[in-house]
């Protein structure tokens, strides 16, 4: 187990370098000059010299690899031109927003799907149980942008129930601009999520220590809540560590759509406005989030399942 | 030896004459497969009609008055410089197909010959690659996508390019697993007691039984493609103005959104009903082909 550990912690180390490490060589692969993309073509040469120094753009491409690896491990990931600002203070400024997106997404759709799933796998082919299944394939497979620009036309637009946009200010009006945002993020999820648990549980419904409690006379809910559900809720478990990967990824979408901040939003306009430090470092953040859930996801199901730790 | 052929050709799935007849029996009995590949089968057409369907030219601006509701003049309104918005939703439907099979087409190609390689290869060159896949796997395609973007500028090519490489190491592991499987089996071994060179081995008897489950993923990753290609024109990084597509449209029905609810609409709807298509025919294949598929993916 500690080896396992040792490997995933490494591998996950190797992702984040490797990545980043691509990115910076990108940046210099593309022709044309970022400072000339920042200040136009109207630039004076000496403002330009000195835009290239505060971005280490001077510097040989190593010397730049080594200078940005080196301000990583002392927390440092580059200054912000645009607002002169250091990066981690712009990144880490947007970040709760999207956590709290993110989180309140999962936490609805797992509320919503596991009892949905527990019914769809008790009443196998029924009505319900079809017409959830083809639902959620169909949320699955609608992009979070259209369901977030379709939620916000039905319900802000049309209807007028629900603020459009922003995130708001104080507790309750947070709370309602979360609403939409997170309806349309976490409705893909609530398919995804019962299937899931309709699967493992039909899976165990059919186990042996099932069939015991059964002719033990159990009530088919206790047999479904008492002894299936903490076994069929295992998968879900260790699938929403990768789930954080698709929800960043929504979040894009969602914060742009919502006009909401959010890290997403933020690397949304660094890249529109060729704002590099920000977008390297809006990348590594989420890239060290992502390979931090579904290193801890595998971790899980390792401790959970030992043949997963052979794989690797 | 014919009996050999013939086995193999079974595990294969190919049964000879009839299969193609029995694929279409099972696949009537499907009926969100049937409603996929209708829906897949309009877009194509659409898209590859799209110069007699359309009504209008799609990049004319003021064909009509701005952000006009759908009249019998323009099928579904008309967007806020007054271009038809039918005409732009047909024709918006090509470059995202496009970028569906350049991208999956190239993917599946290297993804091939790397999970070959790896699944065939010596054991070091195998971690090496696996390690490289599970980097690029373990990266958000999608912040990847804009930092590549934000780069390489929007174009056609870079969506292409970053779809590309994010799906090259989904489909070299599933070749990877697949290959490795083979190797030890007997005919493999019986192969190569006759003297059969590696390349032979790979391209003979271990790329025909490799290919049939990844073509089943690729078609089930086809509305994931499409989904992201839309996504980035929505966010104003895909194709330049004032070429039309999908998700271009809808963007402009979102910023629109307080005018007119057509634009967003018109922009929505191809978007759901292509994902939705390409959806449901890609997991009827799969359940007809190769039910374990992608279970454990």
């Amino acid at each position: 187990m500690w080896l396992y550990l040792l490997k995933r912690v490494v591998l996950g180390v190797a992702v984040i370098a490797i990545a980043e490490a691509f990115l910076l060589l990108m940046i210099h692969a593309v022709p044309g000059d970022p400072a000339v993309a920042l200040l136009g073509p109207q630039a004076t040469p000496e403002f330009r010299a000195q835009l290239h120094q505060q971005m280490g753009l001077d510097k040989p491409l190593v010397v730049q690899i080594v200078t940005f690896f080196g301000g990583l491990l002392r927390g440092n990931l580059g200054f912000d031109v645009f607002s002169q600002r250091p990066v981690a203070d712009v990144v880490f400024e947007q970040l709760p927003y999207t956590i709290e997106l993110i989180l309140v997404s999962i936490l609805w759709a797992v509320a919503v799907a596991v009892p949905l799933g527990c019914y769809s796998a008790m009443r196998r082919n029924s009505m319900i149980d079809q017409a959830v299944g083809i639902v959620a394939v169909a949320t699955i497979a609608i992009p979070s942008f259209v369901m977030a620009v379709s939620a916000l036309l039905i319900f802000a637009v049309m209807l007028g129930w629900l603020p459009a946009i922003g995130a708001g200010t104080g507790f309750a009006d947070r709370v309602i601009h979360l609403i939409l945002p997170a309806f349309a993020m976490g409705i893909g999820w609530v398919g995804y999520i019962s299937r899931l648990v309709r699967a493992s549980m039909l899976e165990i419904l059919g186990e042996n220590h099932i069939r015991m409690a059964r002719s033990f006379g159990l009530s088919e809910w206790r047999i479904v809540t008492g002894y299936a559900l903490p076994l069929a809720i295992l998968p879900t478990v260790t699938i929403i560590g990768v789930g954080i990967a698709w929800l960043l990824s929504s979040a894009v979408f969602i914060e742009v759509v919502f006009a909401r901040p959010g890290i997403g939003a933020l690397i949304v306009n660094a890249v529109r406005a060729r704002n590099y430090p920000v977008v390297m470092g809006g990348a590594l953040v989420t890239t060290f989030l992502i390979v931090t859930a579904t290193t801890m996801s595998d971790l899980i199901n390792a401790a959970l399942d030992p043949r997963a730790r052979e794989e690797l | 030896m014919a009996t050999v052929q013939a086995n193999r050709a079974e595990a294969n799935g190919e049964q000879g004459p009839g299969t193609f007849l029995s694929f279409l029996r099972q696949m009537s009995k499907n009926r969100l497969g049937v409603l996929g590949a209708l829906l897949v089968v309009l877009v194509f057409a659409s898209a590859i009609f799209a110069p007699l369907i359309i009504t209008h030219d799609p990049i004319r601006i003021m064909v009509g008055p701005r952000l006009a509701a759908p009249s019998l003049d323009f099928l579904l309104g008309t967007d806020q410089l007054g271009r038809d918005t039918f005409s732009r939703i047909i024709m918006g439907g090509r470059i995202p197909l496009l970028v569906a099979f350049a991208s999956l087409g190239i993917s599946l190609a290297l993804g091939l010959v790397l999970g070959l390689v790896a699944g065939f290869g010596p054991r070091w060159l195998d971690n090496v690659l696996l390690l490289i896949f599970d980097t690029i796997r373990s990266f958000p395609s999608i912040i990847f996508a804009l930092a590549v973007i934000g780069l390489l500028g929007p174009s056609v090519t870079s969506i292409i390019f970053v779809i590309a490489t994010t799906s090259i190491p989904i489909y070299a592991r599933v070749a990877r697993t697949q290959t490795e499987a083979l190797r030890n089996s007997e005919y493999i071994a019986a192969e190569q007691s006759m003297g059969a060179g590696t390349t032979r081995i790979l391209a003979v008897h271990v790329l025909p039984n490799v290919i049939g489950p990844l073509i089943i993923l690729v078609s089930m990753d086809v509305p994931a493609v499409i989904a992201v290609q839309a996504g980035l024109s929505f966010l104003g990084l895909g194709v330049r103005p004032p070429t039309p597509d999908w998700g271009a449209v809808l963007n402009d029905g979102y910023n629109y959104i307080k005018n007119t609810p057509w634009l967003a609409i018109a922009g929505g709807i191809p978007i759901i009903l292509a994902t939705l298509g390409f959806t449901f025919l890609g997991e009827a294949l799969r359940d007809i082909f190769d039910p374990k598929l992608g279970k454990d993916l």
